[in-house]
């Protein structure tokens, strides 16, 4: 009715302020790219032919081969002892060095600093080595307890990352409240310092977890024979054939990840 | 009849909440704001007026309705493509760039050749009187200056129409004050139309040439600050700008009955007051409207007096309600507390209000 | 009368309530002093000391031979030549670590600003599901990427329909490949950590004044997430520069790089002071890149915190 230009309305092609050309095809490239080849090893984990690439029916057998293999066994159990017992040793020690590193002098933080974030700037190759030169220089048997020492001297910094975050964001005034009503430095400790830190300090436990169920540098060169670790047999395995068990296995591990990766969140999300 | 500078028509913009509601941010919204004016979207939080402020600057995408500046309909343009700017609540300014880089960015997109836009972004501190601090980083600056700045990055662009939201918010009164004196300044200086959206009515009122009141994604009144003032349309209006006295009482023969025994006779009532033949109605009376009489219309006793230095305020319970008198505290006899005493309403400021 | 003046005392260090002493510390660092110190001391020393004619270990001799064979080769006839096998195996790790950073940073800039500016609930979702691979362990994840390009993989069978022949497992381009797969969750996490942070009213300003959306990209997000990008880029590079495995499983030959040449020497090739002098060689380079990075990110200010 009024003179108004009007340009055909656009309504349909509305400029998205929060799109940007190319992103979203880019993002669907990537996470396409992340899952096909978890994708295809699970598929083909149900695949009855031996040969892996053709596909011949689906079958359940191959997780039967690997449920029933006693080196697989063997290596579980040991990854599992070994899982066990680093991630409570790491935890505890990566609690005792977080709270001694509030107060600490510069001189003896830097350096313990430097010795915790070392597994993670120096190549595990390096500290692989040069732990299977110690235990041989010192005698110390490759086996179990060597793997425990080697596991939960490189899982320490996974375990302190979570904690060390949450501490820096505790507000002071429970602190002082407590003190204020009588409670000593051990009390506060028990009482508050610990409950506020536990769902970090599960956190850390559930990365040191999976960093030592999945290593292998270290395990395989410090495990000795009759302590060898799922991922160093699963490594043998795909060297020497090339049978479909590994895709199973492989399966396995990934519902194992997941599970783990699930708890997590869901504990974090029970403790907010 | 002047030319249509800024018109907005029936704009309609819903919300889904969380909870797999709807909102409706604007309901059917349509105004005309005037070339060159000092216009002013009033209301409290969450009644509409940033989401149509941020509609006209493109931020926001109505789901109908148009938005047309001079003659030209910009409703479906990306806000890159609009002449028209914004000054953020937050300020917005890029912490990684200088104020000179800040102001300068706008100019940049204009492709404006470097001379020009050193210039420009000169005349623009100027304007702001924020000369010398064009090599300062936004975190070391103030509030107000770094208020200041964002005023000076948008207006750099001579945008057709400046909005902004709620800028004032962040500051204190004092320095609130001179940044609306400025604000004002600045736009009669300028000529440019100014949009302005704000929950503070005292603001409205001392800056706005026409005032849009809000409510629930609706234009409840639009019109001068004074007309707001004088002929609220209804109670909520009255009661959002400045202080009312809303007052239930009941239409009878000569007047309305008002809680405690009091009636209003229809002469005391503003002319243009609406009087229904019968049944319930709401009186809005402004404190100030209100004196001290020796046989006034309404009786009521005192329940606390407040002295506030340039007036005193009596509190007054009427049947049972409460009702406010501001009296000027010169020459005025303060009640004391528990008397019993009556008011007359003054002016022919009395009005009705729809509810 | 002389006055007696009391010495100044240090002002004693009022601990905040809920501070434990610093001695709690005590435990784990001796730990880790024998778990990491001394391990770390042994590839030092080592690096200085003679192979044993027969067997592992070391033969308790001082040397710089280790070192110098790093460079230099003895021939048989007893002339010594330039040696560039391992300049070539580091300049190798170097490159592979160069790639695999640039090609992840390039795709995880729009993946992770695209999962940022998506609606809450699908973010937690791409969160998610960016975050798992994460978690699965890299043997298995390296296994699964050979499965895909190996000869008769799904791609290689593909292409095969098309007569175009694909054969790049145990080659140059495979280790790459899978240095990319691997590591691409390291790169797009950190900086979606930052996108996420980023204040989109800072972007409305801009498209406001004029600047279409990868100008606003360019000059407004990009400076915004650059601490993540920083991490994002220490947490590849220099983990891929030490990485073994997927040189191991996808490179074919065994020495293609650093790690897989220590790890060599500490096995099959039974020269352990060798393989520390080259470890020692990961270790120098892997503080300079450090360093390198801590001063980009110091200079414009970010902080870079590794632990």
């Amino acid at each position: 009715m009024s003179a108004v230009k009007t340009t055909p309305s656009k309504r349909g092609k509305l400029v998205n302020l929060r799109n940007f050309p190319g992103f979203t095809s880019t993002s669907w490239l990537v996470m396409f790219f992340l899952y096909i080849p978890l994708v295809y090893v699970v598929f083909y984990s149900f695949n009855s032919s031996r040969i892996g690439s053709i596909w011949k029916s689906f079958s359940i057998k191959w997780y039967g081969k690997v449920l029933e293999n006693t080196d697989i066994q063997r290596a579980l159990k040991n990854s599992l002892q070994v899982g066990f017992a680093a991630t409570l040793l790491s935890t505890v020690l990566a609690v005792m060095a977080a709270l001694g590193l509030l107060r600490m002098q510069r001189a003896g933080k830097a350096v313990a600093m430097a010795l915790i974030g070392a597994p993670l700037i120096i190549a595990e190759i390096v500290l692989a080595v040069g732990t299977l030169g110690l235990f041989i220089a010192v005698g110390i048997p490759l086996g179990k307890v060597g793997l425990i020492v080697a596991h939960t001297a490189f899982c320490i910094p996974f375990a302190l990352l979570p904690i060390r975050a949450r501490l820096s964001q505790l507000d002071m005034a429970p602190f002082e409240a407590a003190s204020d009503l009588g409670a000593n430095e051990r009390q506060i400790l028990r009482r508050i310092t610990l409950p506020l830190l536990s769902p970090a300090i599960v956190a850390g436990a559930l990365l040191a977890f999976a960093i030592s169920i999945d290593d292998f540098i270290t395990s395989f060169f410090v495990a000795g024979p009759g302590s060898t670790t799922l991922p160093v047999y699963i490594f043998g395995m795909i060297r020497s054939t090339v049978t479909p068990e590994v895709n199973a296995i492989s399966t396995l591990l990934l519902l194992f990840s997941g599970i783990v990766l699930l708890g997590s969140y869901l504990i974090q999300r029970k403790r907010r | 009849m002047s030319e249509k500078f800024l018109e907005i028509r029936n704009i309609t913009k819903v919300f889904q909440t969380p909870e797999g509601g709807e909102v409706r941010a604007l309901d059917d919204v349509t105004l005309d704001i005037v070339s060159g004016e000092f216009f002013i979207l009033l209301g409290p939080s969450g009644c509409g007026k940033t989401t149509l402020l941020r509609s006209i600057a493109g931020l926001e995408y109505p789901d109908s309705g148009e938005i047309v500046l001079e003659g030209e309909r910009i409703d479906d343009k990306p806000p890159y493509n609009r002449p028209v700017n914004t000054v953020f609540q937050s300020y917005a300014l890029f912490p990684h760039m200088t104020v000179g880089e800040n102001i300068a960015f706008g100019l940049e997109m204009e492709n404006v050749e470097k001379a020009e836009v050193a210039k420009r972004v000169e005349e623009a501190l100027e304007q702001v009187q924020l000369v010398g601090y064009a090599k300062r980083m936004p975190s070391q600056l103030s509030g107000g200056q770094q208020q200041r700045v964002a005023l000076a990055r948008a207006l750099a662009k001579k945008p057709k129409v400046l909005l902004l939201d709620e800028p004032l918010s962040a500051l204190d009164l004092k320095l609130r004050r001179g940044m609306q004196v400025e604000l004002k300044r600045l736009q009669r200086e300028t000529g440019i139309t100014f949009v302005f959206v704000t929950h503070d009515q005292e603001e409205a009122m001392s800056m706005g040439d026409r005032i849009a009141v809000f409510s629930d994604g609706k234009i409840v009144q639009l019109d001068t600050p004074v007309e707001v003032y004088r002929r609220p349309v209804n109670a909520y209006v009255a009661d959002f700008i400045g202080e009312t006295n809303l007052i239930k009482g009941t239409v009878t023969s000569g007047g309305i009955a008002l809680p405690g025994g009091n009636i209003l006779p229809t002469e005391q009532l503003a002319a243009d007051s609406i009087i229904p033949a019968s049944g319930e109605v709401t009186v809005a009376i402004r404190p100030e409207d209100l004196v001290l009489a020796t046989n006034g219309m309404i009786a009521g006793t005192v329940r606390d007096v407040i002295f506030t230095g340039d007036s005193v305020r009596v509190y007054v319970t009427v049947g049972d309600v409460e009702i406010i008198a501001s009296l000027a505290s010169y020459g005025t006899e303060i009640p004391a507390q528990g008397s019993q005493v009556t008011l007359n309403p003054e002016n022919r400021a009395a009005r009705t209000v729809a509810s | 009368m002389t006055a007696v003046t009391t010495p100044r005392k240090k002002p004693i260090q009022r601990a905040r309530p809920g501070q434990s002493s610093p001695k709690l510390a005590y435990l784990p660092i001796i730990f880790l002093a024998f778990a990491i110190g001394v391990p770390l001391l042994i590839i030092v020393i080592y690096s200085f000391l003679e192979k044993p004619s027969q067997g592992t270990g070391v033969k308790w001799v001082f040397t710089t031979e280790n070192y110098k064979a790093l460079f230099v080769q003895e021939k048989l006839d007893g002339t010594t030549a330039f040696d560039t096998r391992y300049i070539k195996v580091l300049w190798t790790s170097f490159y592979y670590s160069l790639i695999t950073t640039v090609v992840t940073l390039v795709f995880s800039i729009p993946a992770a600003m695209w999962i940022a500016t998506r609606e809450a609930r699908k973010r937690t979702l791409l969160v998610a599901l960016v975050t798992l691979p994460f978690w699965i362990s890299i043997l298995i994840r390296t296994y699964g990427i050979r499965q895909i390009i190996a000869d008769e993989g799904p791609i290689g069978k593909f292409l095969g329909m098309f007569d175009i022949s694909w054969s790049i497992l145990y080659s140059p381009s495979a280790t790459i490949l899978g240095l990319i797969y691997v590591f691409l969750p390291f790169m797009i996490l950190p900086i979606y950590a930052s996108a996420e942070r980023f204040d989109f009213r800072l972007a409305e300003a801009a498209y406001d004044l004029g600047a279409k959306r990868m100008t606003v990209v360019r000059r407004i997000i990009l400076p915004s997430i650059r601490p993540g990008i920083i991490s994002g880029v220490a947490l590849v590079f220099i983990p891929a520069l030490g990485s073994f495995l997927q040189s191991d499983m996808l490179g074919g030959g065994k020495t293609n790089m650093v790690a897989n040449v220590i790890a060599n020497n500490f096995g099959q090739a039974r020269n352990w002071p060798f393989g520390s002098a080259l470890a020692v060689l990961l270790i120098i380079l892997t503080l300079v890149f450090v360093l390198i990075i801590q001063g980009i990110a110091q200079r414009r200010g970010d902080k870079v915190e590794l632990v």
